[in-house]
């Protein structure tokens, strides 16, 4: 089994806010990302995928194809967006960098043809990220 | 659905590799410049993993500001601008940073309860770095 990751950088602002909180609740829960003009963050996105080698190729993945995957599924869709109000799943889930991850695998998984996905790690700064291996 | 979620923090400290067990030769043959009896420095980069289902509520695995709470009580307090030989989780152990991972991740495992702690990643220099999961897999 080969593992390949694939790196796409995209900038994005978001905030945090559950409208079943009251807004005290939200203030103390999500302090500063509750501010509802949002906040940016230039997200890393590296999605890992698996597969065997093709013999003939020589690929687990044609790159090429990932990559329009990617710019289509997910760039194309966040890239200098504001989360919450143009991404339609953010309209009801919080745009955390846990949701942003399972989003994003839940976009690419049912696009991919040859490998398998393994992984959705997104940064969000360089000093915090999550994966996402989609599990239940 | 279930989320590993990763934060890194920075600390600087230094440290002197000498086991007081063996010779004056077999510590110098062990531990090379890092045996300099006036110890060395390093800023370290601690990466703390932690996992758990994503809350529905607040979409998040745990509040980052109980990690960043805790990390800065117990692990940053204890070992940031110290000299790792002096302090007492490591004082009876040679403080490679083999050592300084587990110290941390045990500090981790009694005390942090909101999510599951996964491993501990220590990167001593940016050519050598630590992993420790106590007796868990490292999932990569």
């Amino acid at each position: 089994m080969i593992y390949l990751t694939r790196k796409a950088e995209f900038a994005a602002s978001h905030y945090y806010h559950n409208p079943e909180f009251t807004p005290e609740e939200n203030q103390r829960i999500f302090g500063k990302c509750n501010n509802p003009n949002g906040h940016g963050h230039n997200y890393t996105l590296e999605v890992t995928v698996k597969g065997e080698v093709d013999p003939r190729s020589g690929f687990v993945v044609d790159l090429k194809q990932l990559k329009e995957v990617l710019n289509r599924e997910v760039l194309d869709a966040m890239d200098h967006r504001f989360l919450n109000k143009e991404v339609p799943e953010f309209f009801t889930r919080i745009p955390t960098t846990e949701n942003l991850a399972i989003s994003i695998w839940q976009r690419l998984a049912p696009k991919l043809k040859t490998a398998q996905l393994h992984r959705v790690r997104v940064y969000e700064t360089s000093d915090l990220f999550v994966d996402f291996y989609g599990e239940a | 659905m279930k989320a590993h979620l990763t934060r890194r923090y920075m600390f600087s400290a230094s440290h002197r590799l000498h086991n007081d067990a063996m010779s004056e030769a077999e510590n110098k043959a062990t531990y090379g410049k890092c045996n300099n009896p006036y110890g060395h420095g390093h800023n370290y980069a601690l990466e703390i993993t932690v996992s758990g289902p994503v809350d529905e509520s607040s979409g998040m695995v745990c509040n980052l500001t109980d990690l960043d709470a805790f990390v800065e009580r117990e692990i940053l307090e204890r070992f940031h601008l110290q000299n790792l030989n002096t302090v007492p989780e490591l004082d009876q152990t040679v403080p490679t940073t083999e050592n300084l991972s587990a110290s941390i991740y045990n500090i981790l495992q009694r005390g942090f309860t909101p999510a599951h702690l996964e491993k501990v990643r220590i990167q001593e220099t940016m050519m050598n770095s630590f992993e420790y999961a106590g007796t868990n897999e490292i999932r990569k």
